[in-house]
């Protein structure tokens, strides 16, 4: 049998608008994929320690206040830092077009804005993640 | 309303148009779709008839304006005597740079002023401390002591001009600052106006910006309500919010039911405190959204206001204004796409409008670049013109509630009315507000109609106009608001210079005092009072009561 693909749905920072995380998870989690929901308020530190202890190959990052520049990146930075730069790091929210190549270099493989249809996200990370 | 004889000659007549005109011309000529319905899976019929509200009392049901029920509005004269508060949701970065916005909107025509705070503000944390790093300033306004107030209000006509602060966390701490900084201006506490969200039940359930456990910030919310009407008399000490209840992907029925069992809640808190109904209920107010659907939004408005009368009533109040459902609307943040922006203007116009013919008392209009980044200049002032063509030239305003009587809208305001009962009841069989936020329960239906409602996007069953049906391949071309990237620098070193010259030693004296009173069952609100006008930052009186309260951690559930 296929192994399922796991991905860890995460809210860094502050911000509580978990709508989109919520829906994110519910269609991948449909989608075949085994979901955890880190909840909000999480570190970096959190976050990457979750992903580790669920051994997940993608970690989903939502926000939408405008703090993915510093928030985002931090998780990239030590998912490295712990020598786990293969796990495929996804972004959604609020990002403006023009912050996408900087996350992208980060390591954010796809920012998904608003209006972005759930079957994107599940055939994007179905093609980045061969199981 | 028309006699039975009447009624059953509609009736009548009614079935004979069915079946003789409509099935047969839908037999060749299908309808677009095979069941109509609205936002909250109501099913709508072809034709509504004097039948449908048959058992409707025009007395008692519908009324006169500024009379119970108050379905028809809560002033006597409504927008013939003056028109709604134009309110514009306003803050990001700095205090200096909000200020000038406010000044902005104000010189265009807007009438009050409604603050957003950034989220370290929002979770009672300063610029500097650790969890706020990298938000300063992203989602509203940074508000880290008095000082920042004194900034964010200068030269703004504090004893004229209402203000509105969505706040709830930290609400007492950032009225208390308000106040102090009206007082130091030389103007009373009795005569500034305005509103705090302190709304705290729909942070458990949908916003999500709570501090502490649901008991000491019932507390708090209570201490607010008897500082209010003892001595901030012109003050809302409450905004109870369906808005965000709804941008979390409620239905509007969820929206009405769960927003006016939170409104009950305070009630049953403030009375078993032992205040008087009558003295803390005419200072409640509301806040609703304004979404798509145009004629389910203009019902919602119309069943709130009955519904919160007569259930005032049946808990002993009084006085007339204990019973108004005074309420501020927000134009739908979540229905505003990314993809062709400038539509959004198109639909904030028949929101807002559903909005004022459902009696609001003040407006937020949203902005068209706001599913993109916080508003550009020219983007809020579009917004706000919106409001002012709906005022002053759509004529909807020359005659109160124009849309009563209307078979539909009277049949949906019952309708709508009757769906709230069964989730007021299904609430009370799970133990209250409070334990029914325990169990997730207003969290799992939430996220349940939200799924649902992108589901029917993905599968096209619901169009969203450049979203998936007209869609366009081009580069999105509207110039987005920048901030100013030093704002976090200079704010960490007004706090640090702040620390340094105040008096100190007062400083942690009050603290300490507000500490004892929060341990014991102290009033707190003249110790938080006396907090932030030594200069104690929101932070340093927040984590005070975070030591004693502790802090709230939600289920994770989706």
């Amino acid at each position: 049998m296929e192994k399922k693909i796991r991905v860890l749905i995460a809210k860094p920072g502050l911000d509580g608008h978990d709508r989109g995380a919520k829906i994110v998870a519910r269609a991948l989690r449909d989608a075949g994929m085994e979901v955890i929901y880190t909840g909000l308020h999480q570190t970096a530190e959190m976050i990457v320690e979750t992903a580790v202890q669920e051994d997940v190959d993608v970690i989903g990052l939502s926000l939408l206040s405008g703090a993915h520049m510093t928030l985002f990146k931090n998780v990239t930075k030590l998912l490295k830092e712990k020598g786990m730069g293969d796990v495929l790091v996804v972004g959604g929210g609020i990002i403006p077009e023009e912050d996408v190549p900087a996350l992208k270099k980060a390591g954010v493989a796809g920012c998904f804005g608003p209006g972005t249809p759930c079957e994107d996200i599940v055939d994007f990370i179905k093609k980045k993640v061969k199981k | 309303m028309p006699g039975d004889k009447e009624i059953n000659q509609v009736k009548e007549k009614k079935e004979n148009w069915e079946k003789n005109c409509y099935k047969k011309l839908v037999r060749t000529n299908p309808e677009r779709k095979k069941k109509f319905v609205n936002l909250s899976n109501v099913e709508i019929k072809n034709l509504y008839t004097p039948d449908d509200i048959a058992d409707t009392d025009y007395i008692d049901d519908i009324g006169f304006p500024g009379e119970y029920p108050f379905l028809r509005g809560v002033h006597h004269t409504m927008y013939r005597g003056r028109l709604w508060t134009m309110r514009q949701f306003s803050g990001f970065g700095s205090a200096e740079e909000t200020n000038k916005r406010y000044k902005y909107l104000l010189d265009h025509g807007e009438t009050g002023l409604s603050v957003a705070f950034d989220y370290p503000t929002l979770y009672g944390y300063d610029t500097d401390q650790p969890m706020a790093r990298g938000e300063f300033g992203k989602c509203g306004v940074a508000v880290s002591s008095l000082k920042d107030m004194e900034i964010l209000f200068s030269n703004i006509p504090v004893d004229k001009v209402t203000t509105s602060m969505t706040i709830n966390g930290p609400a007492a701490v950032i009225w208390a600052m308000y106040i102090a900084n009206a007082e130091n201006r030389g103007v009373s506490r009795r005569v500034i106006g305005g509103t705090i969200q302190n709304d705290i039940l729909k942070e458990y359930i949908a916003q999500k910006s709570f501090i502490f456990p649901p008991e000491p910030s019932m507390r708090l919310i209570v201490d607010t309500f008897e500082y209010g009407y003892k001595s901030v008399p012109k003050w809302n000490t409450i905004s109870i919010s369906g808005y965000h209840i709804r941008e979390a992907g409620s239905t509007a029925v969820q929206e009405l039911a769960f927003t006016l069992g939170d409104g009950l809640e305070y009630v049953r808190w403030a009375k078993k405190r032992g205040l008087k109904i009558d003295d803390f209920a005419p200072r409640l107010s509301f806040f609703f959204n304004a979404h798509n659907d145009f004629f389910e939004e203009i019902a919602k408005y119309r069943a709130a206001r009955r519904i919160w009368a007569r259930e005032l009533k049946r808990f002993g109040a009084k006085n007339p204004r204990s019973l108004l459902m005074r309420f501020h609307t927000q134009t739908a943040g979540c229905s505003l796409t990314a993809q062709q922006p400038e539509i959004n203007i198109a639909r904030v116009t028949m929101q807002g409008l559903a909005a004022v013919l459902g009696g609001t008392q003040s407006l937020h209009t949203n902005s068209m670049d706001e599913a993109l980044a916080l508003p550009s200049e020219k983007a809020v002032r579009i917004a706000l013109r919106t409001q002012q063509i709906i005022a002053e030239e759509s004529g909807v305003t020359d005659t109160i509630d124009p849309l009563g009587g209307s078979y539909y809208i009277e049949w949906l305001t019952d309708k709508m009315e009757e769906e709230t009962y069964k989730y007021f009841d299904k609430v009370d069989k799970l133990g209250g507000v409070i334990p029914a936020i325990e169990k997730g329960f207003f969290q799992r239906e939430i996220a349940e109609a939200a799924y649902r409602y992108q589901k029917e996007i993905d599968t096209n069953e619901r169009a969203i106009v450049g979203v998936n049906k007209y869609k366009m391949d081009e580069p999105v071309e509207i110039p987005l608001l920048k901030m100013d990237e030093k704002g976090e620098e200079r704010q960490i070193k007004r706090l640090k210079k702040l620390r340094k010259e105040r008096d100190n030693a007062k400083t942690q004296r009050n603290l300490s005092r507000l500490k004892n009173a929060a341990e014991g069952n102290e009033y707190m609100m003249p110790c938080i009072l006396d907090c932030v006008r030594s200069y104690a930052t929101l932070g340093e009186t927040c984590d005070v009561l975070r030591e004693v309260f502790g802090e709230y951690k939600e289920p994770a559930i989706y």
